[in-house]
């Protein structure tokens, strides 16, 4: 079955189709081919969301992945993203996953967690 | 003590004003009404910020950041927990005053003032939907909020009415968190929001978005709470068509329904308002119809790029700084019209008394244009022209031209033709 993309190099968004034989049209440059190709072969996504603190003033910190993982992995990432409390202060960049799921990419906070006595 | 310049919001508008300011050696106090600076970015945690700025891509709290720890280093003065409730002029000078827990209220006074507020969200009060009004009828603004700071997730069986960007990728984040999201519905044949939007928050998870779809029924329990929506899909006037009806059971519908600048600070002033902006006109300094106020960021136009907010946030800094310094003399202006296809310019004047001496004109298009050319005019005579390949309405504009050699008596029109 033909399958339909939209490519999302630039704001022109073209529709690129792929039929069964895997030939590519409906791009008009060459970044729509290259995007689809990647899209078929290996997807992948940046992670982004929060992660539980045991601090009430700062009930959630925000994490992302520090590179992009398999877009079949998102949802196995957020189970295991979800098991973790911080309980102490920490900053941005400061690992909280490393490897997660065994690939390249750790989880890593994009908000410091610093409570309001220390905070100025 | 008189201040120099208040900075009312510390969003990231805010920032960027307050620390182009502090570096002419001016002396600024900002202030904000929640407990931290850096505004939406906080519950903005999704990456895409700070492409054009920064080279790289940051998430929402991590772009603040940076323009956070630039305004600290600086020892600009602030005040967080502190809202701004009323904005007066006494002669020359802007009588602030605010409320906040520690403080009471109180009057401060400021040579010039920058507005820097952000913009709310449409609620269901401003379009009309049918129904009952249950609670589980929230925007997609505060759900995100409620998720991404406090942790709590507003339902689990949800929809959403509205394309735009937010509801896209909140619609993104209630999937991940295990939520089921049933689709999204938006009146218009075509999303307002980004393709990569489109694409990552909703194509990646299946979710479906029923173009020139609206919601006609909303259905509470016995709880008051939403238990069920109707969308219909609507014909060229936006009129739902019989028997094209959908029922979803729901207990949550976001809205994602369209931004409004924040000026109700303005409201004692006599600004000179654009019904198309919905904000105070600015000449190109980001100066109001009122000598000394500034208005940038969400406030003054709704933004889909955080590096556009700083930029032109730090430029009316500056001016606020000009300003300050005297260097702004003899003021004459003309308008700048939107034509054909824009849906609106800003700064809707040019005045010859500001020192800079290119022009910088945001603007939007009224509708998808594939090859564009981008036109000036003052009265007859073209004075400046770039192609642009697709334009779309979701997307600002900008464009940059000198003034110098400008007719000062005959007003600019700006237009998009389709070639
Ligand atoms: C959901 C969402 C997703 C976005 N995604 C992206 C993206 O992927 N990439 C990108 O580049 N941009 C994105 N943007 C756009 C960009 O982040 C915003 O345009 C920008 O952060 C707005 O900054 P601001 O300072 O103008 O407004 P805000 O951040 O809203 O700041 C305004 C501040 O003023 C304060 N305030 C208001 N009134 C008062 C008062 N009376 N007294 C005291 N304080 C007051 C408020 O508390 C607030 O902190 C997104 C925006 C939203 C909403």
């Amino acid at each position: 079955m033909a399958k339909e993309f939209i490519c999302i190099v630039c704001p022109r968004g073209c529709r690129v189709i792929v039929d069964d034989q895997g030939s590519i049209s409906g791009n008009q440059c060459k970044r729509g081919e290259i995007y689809v190709k990647n899209e078929m072969t290996n997807p992948t996504r940046i992670l982004t969301t929060t992660v539980k603190t045991i601090f009430p003033e700062i009930p959630r910190a925000s994490v992302k992945t520090d590179q992009p993982i398999p877009k079949g992995l998102l949802m196995k990432a957020m189970e295991e993203i979800n098991k973790i409390v911080i309980d102490k202060e920490m900053n941005i960049g400061d690992i909280v996953i490393e490897h997660i799921l065994n690939t390249n990419a750790n989880i890593v906070l994009t908000k410091e967690i610093k409570r309001k006595e220390e905070r100025k | 003590m008189i201040r120099d310049i208040v900075v009312i919001g510390g969003g990231a508008s805010g920032l960027a004003a307050s620390i182009s300011a502090k570096k002419r050696n001016k002396d600024v106090l900002l202030i904000e009404r929640e407990e931290s600076l850096g505004g939406i970015l906080n519950q903005c945690i999704h990456n895409g910020f700070g492409l054009e700025v920064f080279k790289e891509e940051y998430t929402g709290p991590e772009y603040a950041h940076k323009f956070i720890e630039e305004f600290m280093d600086l020892k600009i003065d602030y005040l967080v927990n502190t809202t701004v409730i009323k904005l007066d002029k006494n002669n020359d000078d802007f009588i602030i005053t605010l409320s906040s827990k520690e403080l009471g209220i109180r009057n401060i006074t400021a040579r010039s003032v920058i507005i820097s507020s952000g913009c709310y969200e449409r609620t269901r009060g401003q379009i009309s939907m049918p129904g009952d009004r249950p609670n589980g009828v929230i925007t997609a603004g505060s759900a995100q909020r409620y998720l991404n700071i406090n942790g709590y997730m507003v339902g689990k069986k949800v929809f959403i009415l509205g394309s735009g960007d937010i509801g896209l990728i909140m619609a993104r984040r209630m999937y991940l968190e295990g939520a089921e999201v049933l689709g999204v519905a938006e009146i218009m044949p075509y999303s307002n929001g980004l393709n990569r939007n489109i694409v990552q928050c909703l194509n990646d998870f299946d979710i479906p978005l029923y173009l020139s779809h609206t919601v006609t029924n909303v259905e509470a329990d016995e709880d008051k709470r939403l238990s069920a929506i109707t969308i219909q899909q609507v014909d060229e006037r936006f009129n739902p068509i019989p028997n094209t009806e959908k029922h979803f059971e729901v207990d949550t519908l976001l809205l994602s329904i369209g931004l409004i600048p924040d000026i109700t600070l303005l409201d004692d002033l006599y600004v000179e308002v654009d019904p198309k902006t919905k904000s105070a006109k600015i000449n190109q300094a980001y100066e109001t119809s009122v000598k000394g106020l500034f208005i940038c960021g969400n406030s003054l136009q709704v933004h889909d790029l955080v590096d556009n907010v700083s930029k032109e946030s730090s430029r009316a800094g500056l001016s606020a700084s000009d300003y300050l310094d005297g260097l702004v003399t003899n003021r004459k202006k003309i308008a700048i019209n939107p034509g054909k296809n824009i849906l609106y310019v800003a700064p809707q004047y040019l005045d010859f008394g500001w020192v800079e001496k290119d022009l910088l004109v945001s603007y939007r298009s009224s509708k998808k244009i594939e090859k564009a050319l981008v036109k000036v005019y003052q009265g007859e005579k073209l004075i400046y022209q770039k192609r642009r390949a697709f334009i779309v309405p979701a997307e600002m504009e900008t464009l940059t031209f000198s003034y110098l050699e400008l007719d000062q008596n005959q007003d600019i029109m700006i237009e998009i033709e389709e070639v």
